[in-house]
């Protein structure tokens, strides 16, 4: 202490943070997709990069532009546009024109995100919202799937790719329906190990599972995750199919095969996790992993496309807030309290 | 509910502990400052009444200030000398408060005052909290409310069970810790004094599994004939907050609003205690406390034994801080108050003086980003509140629907929600302010 007139600097305490930081966590997501990102451009080659490059591109174009706009700070350095646009790119078809997957990643952080607020007051996984709207607007493209392991796959590109906006759509020699639509309009089964190696045809990058189960595994071991939902999520779907199945064995698939197919493994470990748009206690993450679970079966089962997850998830978003204010912590020493959600 | 083996409470956090480096110093006795500055509201509750006259001399443990009141305690001259002036002086909150300045006389043999003893024997309840209140004794944890006042059984009420807390869950402060190796004997004096004062069967001495050293200790010296036992507990924050640590030992909840002797505990530090064992027997009043000084800026650690008055700005440099000291901390840096001047002093419930530099204090200064919902803060608050809701609330400023609605007074701001916030959302600040909001308008 040499002078007599220093400055302290007040700040309340406490003086500590924990190592967790928003940026930090979004880094880490990051880390934990790659592997699955990796494999999608292997098994589906150059179409899958143009795919995942065009989402990335488009949702981080639309971000700096709405805080541009906006006069919002800007974010893209807390990763979760970023984020935003892997998950976007994984849940498309890798053939997907590249003109459309623009589109979508505009709608996806503009209206999915950008316009309530950004970060931390998106009620829906913006990445499915991109999703749903190119769903409905381009139905063919979002339902045509290349095989995967083509042997020129990363010698070319489907004609599909490079199309000029709103031209007709070209549809693919090579393509291949998924196993989810093969069961639906077919009643034909893959096996389950197929599923889970990824070695069928489906979104850019929801066919490896156990990359993906890998990715959510290293989030839920650093915290970063909640494992409660994929787990109610996935166990939800197992009951309720394994259920069905019993009853009805030549309507409803087995368990195993609904476990692993379609874009369930990707939507319960990265799309439903999305913390800003689920709930907040334990006990509300298992009605929300549930929730979403019963809407995925009822809408495979019963509904008209082979594939609910994404549908089911944008709902259990819409109900997390209901969830929220129905589940509420009850204070130490209350009646009940100290243990609850 | 138990965590492999130990008691604990749910919920909490884990801060780094950071008290290596001074957990293993024995208890120092400090200087005396050229001048002492004696706060008059040391404590919670009315501040005391001088009874001294400017230039008046002084022995030390002589009465200079009375309790005004039965929510009040004395002061206590921590040094003979002269009496220099009755004047305003900075508190840790920055208001003025008055206080006492004294001026030690060098030379002095600084001989304590003795009053009249408290003997344990035949003495009544109300003599020995009497004598608790004329020692001028404060929770020493850092509440600092008046001890005589706690321990007072209210009408109808019963004890069956007295927690001696000496959990110091704060990372840095190696106080207590220091107190339990070295004050055994006073530690189980005072709990004597306490058993036989509150009429409670029991005591539990709680410590935290990382002060091993000192639990064994306590263990070997157990006197036959003491009702006390020795609790270990788990190394978790906020595990001696009252209400944590009588879930954990007792399995008892006190309700929101409540305090301990509604489910028929009493709560007392163990530094304290410790107090009220050395002084009662002596008739002495409190002169000093025991002080863990730290932190990445402070030169000579330790825990010292400090006069009360000592200037912060004296205590900083005679154990020498770095010229990059930017915040220093009174208490420790979960629940501790930053000190806003060097002109301050040790008080009664200084538990610790944490010092940090330019660059540790960026460790906070993170960007703020929205809340993201993560739930982080609902897994860590002990009181099961849902602070991320409350910051909501609190940033539109519903302070009364905070308190209505989502149990805001239930906060005892222990901070483990800012500490896990990963958006650095400043959330226990937000809630001390709301607190202060919502009590203010429901007293006017
Ligand atoms: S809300 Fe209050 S009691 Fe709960 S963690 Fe935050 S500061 Fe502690
Ligand atoms: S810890 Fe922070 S970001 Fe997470 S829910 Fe609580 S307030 Fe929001």
């Amino acid at each position: 202490m040499t002078s007599a007139s220093r400055t302290l600097e007040i700040r309340t305490s406490p003086h500590f943070v924990s190592g967790h930081d928003v940026g930090v966590i979004m880094f880490n997501v990051v880390l934990a997709l790659l592997p699955t990102v990796a494999f999608a451009i292997w098994a589906f080659g150059l179409a899958a990069l143009f795919t995942l490059s065009a989402a990335v591109a488009s949702c981080l174009a639309t971000e700096w532009v709405a805080c541009r706009a906006t006069g919002r700070e800007a974010t893209l350095g807390d990763n979760s546009v970023l984020i935003t646009g892997i998950l976007y790119g994984l849940t498309l078809p890798p053939s997907c024109p590249v003109w459309i997957v623009a589109l979508g990643g505009v709608v996806a952080v503009g209206l999915g995100k950008s316009m309530f607020g950004g970060l931390g007051l998106n009620p829906f996984n913006p990445a499915l919202v991109g999703r749903a709207f190119l769903q409905a607007a381009f139905p063919v493209a979002m339902t045509t799937f290349s095989a995967p392991f083509g042997a020129d796959r990363f010698g070319s590109l489907p004609a599909a790719t490079l199309a000029l906006p709103f031209s007709r759509p070209t549809l693919d020699a090579t393509s291949g329906a998924t196993p989810l639509a093969r069961w639906k309009f077919g009643g034909e089964l893959t096996e389950a190990n197929e599923l889970a190696l990824g070695l069928v045809g489906g979104s850019t990058g929801e066919t490896c599972a156990i990359l993906i189960a890998l990715g959510g595994l290293y989030l839920i071991v650093r915290n970063m995750m909640s494992w409660r939902i994929p787990v109610a999520m996935l166990g939800t779907v197992a009951l309720a199919s394994a259920a069905l199945h019993a009853l009805a064995p030549e309507t409803h698939a087995p368990a195993r095969f609904m476990l692993f197919s379609g874009g369930l493994m990707l939507g319960a470990t990265f799309m439903a996790t999305d913390m800003v748009a689920s709930p907040v206690t334990h006990l509300g993450c298992w009605i929300y992993g549930a929730l979403i679970g019963v809407i995925v079966v009822i809408i495979r089962a019963w509904g008209a496309m082979p594939e609910g997850v994404m549908y089911a998830i944008l709902l259990g978003n819409a109900a997390s807030p209901l969830i929220d204010r129905a589940i509420q912590p009850r204070v130490f020493g209350g009646a009940g309290g100290g243990s609850g959600p | 509910m138990r965590l492999l083996g130990l008691k604990t409470f749910r919920h909490g956090v884990h801060p780094p502990e950071e008290k290596s480096e001074t957990r293993d110093l024995p208890i120092r006795q400090f200087p005396f400052a050229p001048v002492l500055a004696i706060p008059l509201s040391q404590h919670l509750g009315r501040p005391s009444r001088p009874v001294v006259r400017d230039g008046e001399k002084v022995t030390r443990g002589q009465c200079i200030a009375e309790a005004d009141g039965d929510l009040s305690v004395p002061m206590h001259a921590p040094a003979s000398g002269r009496i220099v002036r009755v004047a305003p002086m900075p508190s840790i909150s920055g208001r003025m408060v008055d206080g006492i300045f004294l001026e030690p006389q060098p030379g002095s043999t600084q001989e304590t005052l003795e009053g009249e003893p408290c003997p344990l024997e035949g003495s009544s309840p109300e003599e020995i909290l009497r004598a608790i209140q004329d020692a001028g004794i404060v929770g020493l944890g850092g509440a600092a409310f008046p001890t005589h006042i706690k321990l007072r059984i209210p009408e109808g009420g019963s004890a069956d069970a007295l927690i001696i807390n000496g959990a110091e869950c704060e990372p840095y402060l190696t106080t207590d810790h220091r107190v339990m190796l070295e004050q055994r004997e006073d530690v189980f004096t005072g709990i004597r004094y306490v058993l036989a004062a509150s009429g409670a069967e029991r005591a539990i001495i709680a410590v935290e599994a990382n002060k091993p050293d000192a639990a064994a200790h306590l263990r070997e010296g157990l006197p036959g004939d003491l009702p006390v036992s020795v609790e270990v507990l788990p190394v978790k924050y906020p595990q001696g907050a009252e209400k944590m640590l009588i879930g954990a030992l007792l399995g008892r909840k006190v309700p929101p609003g409540r305090l301990p002797i509604d489910v028929h505990a009493l709560c007392v530090n163990v530094a304290t205690c410790a107090e009220i064992g050395r002084l009662l027997p002596h008739g002495r009043g409190i002169q000093e406390r025991v002080v863990t000084v730290t932190g990445p800026a402070v030169r000579r650690k330790g825990n010292y034994r400090v006069p009360i008055g000592t200037p912060l700005r004296f205590l900083l440099e005679q154990v020498g801080v770095s010229d990059a000291v930017s915040r220093v901390f009174l208490g420790g840096p979960m629940m501790g108050a930053a000190a806003s001047s060097l002109d301050i002093s040790i008080t009664k419930g200084t538990s610790g003086v944490v010092a940090f530099e330019a660059s540790e204090a960026e460790r906070t200064h993170q960007r703020v980003y929205p809340c993201i919902r993560c739930g982080y803060c609902v897994d860590a608050c002990p009181m099961f509140l849902n602070p991320a809701q409350l910051g909501v609330l609190a940033r539109n400023e519903e302070f009364e629907r905070m308190a209505e609605e989502h149990d805001l007074l239930a906060c005892f701001e222990c901070g483990s929600c800012s500490f896990v916030c990963p958006s650095h959302i400043p959330l226990v600040q937000s809630f001390r302010m709301a607190k202060a909001a919502v009590r203010k308008a429901r007293a006017g």
